[in-house]
């Protein structure tokens, strides 16, 4: 779908802009919203392009960064973390080679922190491209990763 | 076409991983093969509440549960009870506390002390069907309250009720309506806060997930009571089950014309959409969301006015969470009345509590208010696992505070929560045992609201950073004892000249650490010593005698600083160590100890 597509489905109005910018990144490969979408979004929905920044940069679930195929983001939150016996986080960053933030170079995965998922009582969790996964343990997310780059092999 | 029986088949997360999916194709298949398939309804259900029983199978209307595992137990279930009526009693699930299989699924332990009202159909309806919602008095609230209430008799009920908001604050949901109610204007709006966000906090996912139509319905009482047409559910992207479930929760009243124009025959008509919220905690407070709403960033405004007066695009705007509108079509069908024989005389109803950190049973509970917290951690929860002792109950996430245990049996309402430092919050109970280090945890909850502070006002945006500071700081055995001071002089002045509830209530954590555990924070900085073991820099590890020279902690040492042969007692050499703590996990018998620095070069 085009990008002219997805600003037509919303009325043009201010009101729409976060869902436009969700749908945005999330119907492109690479996760984020680029300049020339900015200018887009802003001259469809008749708002300064400095607002559609302002938005764009506040919420964490954006970026105006190209970003992975698939979105890792660890739970960081004190139930995760009080249950989290050998530090989710790190394993991640030692079984992709890379720390929180980056994307790895193949262009398959990009390694976000979150706030809590509300899967609490399954710590610690992961979401994947908003998909839950939880009560990790070494292999789990081994077998996890595998599973997302057998799919795009 | 009317099954005789049906089976619910648990699509909680838990369950769901472990392979509930595979469980329902054999389900199937077992069913093809005796040809009753299409007399026995295969319906997924949100949580059970059980997780930690896991890929559970209800079968009704026998209310019996099962566990199971293997297919032959599928086989068996299939043979037995839905061809032969008869129940398998080995495959029941045990009661987690009473190790006994028990015959009535309500007699649980765990469900004892429980009264579901918000949850009430959690588990035990489809959430995708709203024929279901619908057998369960569903949408009768609505029509009752536009058939035989006039609006104001609505707002009676609900403040005679005496339900308080449960998204945290606790303000009376009935006042709040009122307010909506009068002030004037041709449109008004209804906002239904699902930006659930505080750490340990699920409920709200459990209630959208497990029972959508009863928000809507509760939305329309709502708009009926104030005088609005239009609702808007805000909920987290991050949430997309419960987005889906709403979406197809609206499209379905839609259709009934539950929603839409002239309900029920009357001139009054409502509409719900939903806004998806995009990952920043602020937009819970309810100016911050209703900014998100129209299009900017979630910032807050300062109040007043308040959203009843000036909200939505400057309209009166009622904005009630997930959990108080759950509350709503209840107290309207059995009335107030009924509603405050539960509870405590100034908290009414229930509360549900998301129980998690060092504890059995994790997962949500619904207890009546009034319910003492020792019952909560040791008779629903099960108590402390490994036989620790426990040392906190952190309540209200970043907003509150730790509660001891010498205060356990304190019954829980919205003002004992406070009156001990702590507070409902949005009801995150997390327990932390003898392993938990105070400072870092107040250190941990500091630079959350550090990352979620919107940096509007400075007290806020800059003072949580110098706290978070300091608390790091203190971590790392640089503390001195003037940064406890300016710890809590900050603390003071951040909770007292923030703009809105985050910065207000983000040094609660501090304060109440401090408060309780002030000793482990003159550890710290005394002895450059952390009781717990947590804080790295501060921790030196000890192999005493009583090692039995299993060697697995040498095995499991990253940087071999452990040094032994079977059956001898171990060495560790700290010039090597790296304070990881792994051999102290591995330590099947408890030999290595954390020390005061300069005790542990063995």
């Amino acid at each position: 779908m085009q990008i002219i597509d997805v600003l037509k489905k919303y009325p043009a109005s201010q009101t729409s802009l976060l869902e436009i910018l969700l749908e945005i990144d999330r119907l492109k490969d690479n996760h984020y919203i680029s300049k020339e979408e900015v200018h887009m979004i802003s001259e469809y929905l008749g708002v300064r392009t400095s607002h559609v920044y302002s938005v764009l940069t506040f919420y964490t679930l954006l970026s105006t960064e190209p970003r992975g195929k698939h979105i890792i983001q660890v739970c960081k939150d004190i139930p995760c973390y009080v249950n989290d016996a050998f530090d989710v986080r790190k394993t991640l960053e030692k079984m992709l080679n890379m720390s929180v933030g980056q994307t790895s170079r193949d262009g398959l995965f990009t390694l976000e922190e979150t706030a809590c998922i509300g899967c609490c009582d399954e710590a610690p969790a992961m979401l994947i491209d908003l998909e839950p996964y939880t009560n990790l343990t070494r292999d789990k997310i081994e077998r996890i990763l595998a599973s997302y780059r057998e799919v795009t092999l | 076409m009317f099954e005789r029986m049906q089976l619910l088949v648990c699509g909680g997360e838990s369950c769901e991983q472990k392979q509930i999916g595979a469980i329902k194709d054999a389900l199937l298949v077992e069913l093809k093969k005796h040809d009753c398939e299409n007399e026995i309804a295969i319906t997924q259900s949100s949580c059970f509440g059980l997780c930690e029983k896991g890929a559970i199978v209800g079968v009704f209307p026998d209310e019996v549960y099962y566990q199971c595992k293997t297919k032959s137990e599928i086989v068996m279930i299939v043979e037995k009870h839905i061809k032969n009526n008869q129940i398998v009693e080995e495959l029941r699930i045990k009661d987690p506390i009473l190790h006994k299989r028990l015959k009535e699924h309500s007699n649980f332990h765990v469900f004892n002390k429980q009264n579901r009202i918000v949850l009430r159909n959690c588990g035990i309806i489809n959430p995708l069907s709203i024929e279901e919602y619908i057998a369960r008095d569903g949408y009768f609230a609505l029509a009752k309250a536009l058939k035989e209430y006039t609006s104001e008799e609505v707002i009676e009920i609900v403040k005679k009720s005496k339900l308080r908001g449960r998204g945290g604050g606790g303000f009376p949901t009935g006042l709040k309506w009122e307010y909506a109610k009068n002030s004037q204007s041709d449109i008004k709006y209804v906002v239904c806060n699902a930006d659930e966000g505080d750490p340990g906090a699920f409920m709200d996912r459990a209630v959208l997930e497990g029972d959508p139509h009863s928000i809507l319905e509760a939305m329309a009482i709502c708009g009926y009571a104030i005088g609005a047409q239009q609702g808007y559910i805000y909920v987290r992207a991050e949430y997309p089950v419960a987005v889906e479930r709403l979406e197809r929760a609206i499209e379905d009243a839609k259709n009934l014309n539950l929603l839409g124009d002239n309900l029920f025959g009357t001139d009054f008509s409502f509409e719900i959409e939903l806004r998806l919220g995009s990952g920043a905690f602020v937009c819970g407070e309810e100016t911050a969301l209703i900014a998100s709403i129209e299009g900017f960033r979630g910032m807050p405004k300062l109040k007043p006015p308040f959203p009843a007066e000036s909200g939505l695009w400057g309209k009166p705007t009622n904005v009630n969470n997930v959990e108080t509108f759950a509350n709503i079509p209840v107290i309207i069908l059995k009335g107030a009345d009924w509603f405050n024989t539960i509870g405590t005389e100034k908290s009414s109803g229930t509360k549900v509590f998301a129980l998690g950190g060092k504890i059995k049973n994790t997962g949500l509970i619904e207890i009546p208010m009034g319910t003492t917290l020792r019952d909560v951690v040791f008779d629903i929860g099960g108590g402390i696992p490994n036989r620790k002792k426990i040392k906190a109950i952190q309540t209200g996430g970043p907003s509150g505070g730790c509660i001891i245990e010498k205060d356990l049996d304190t019954p829980i309402d919205f003002d004992t929560l406070t009156d001990l430092g702590s507070m409902m919050g949005s009801g995150g109970m997390i327990v932390m045992d003898e392993d938990n280090c105070m400072v870092d945890v107040a250190r941990f909850y500091l630079e959350f609201t550090v990352e979620e502070s919107c940096g509007k006002c400075t007290p806020c945006r800059e003072g949580t950073k110098r706290m978070y500071d300091i608390l790091n700081k203190i971590s790392e055995g640089k503390g001195t004892l003037e940064d406890i001071d300016h710890l809590e002089v900050l603390a003071s002045m951040v909770a007292e000249t923030s703009l809105c509830g985050l910065g207000q209530t983000a040094p609660n954590p501090v304060l109440s650490t401090l408060k309780h555990f002030r000793d482990e924070y003159l550890a710290h900085v005394n002895d450059h010593y952390c009781p717990a073991g947590v804080c790295r820099e501060l921790t030196n590890y000890i192999i005493d005698d009583t090692c039995v020279g299993c060697t697995k902690c040498a095995t499991n040492c990253p940087v071999g600083a452990i040094i032994g042969w079977p059956k001898a007692i171990h060495k560790l050499d700290m010039s090597l160590c790296i304070r990881c703590g792994a051999c102290k996990q591995a330590c099947p018998v408890g030999s290595i100890k954390t020390v005061k620095g300069g005790e542990a070069h063995v």
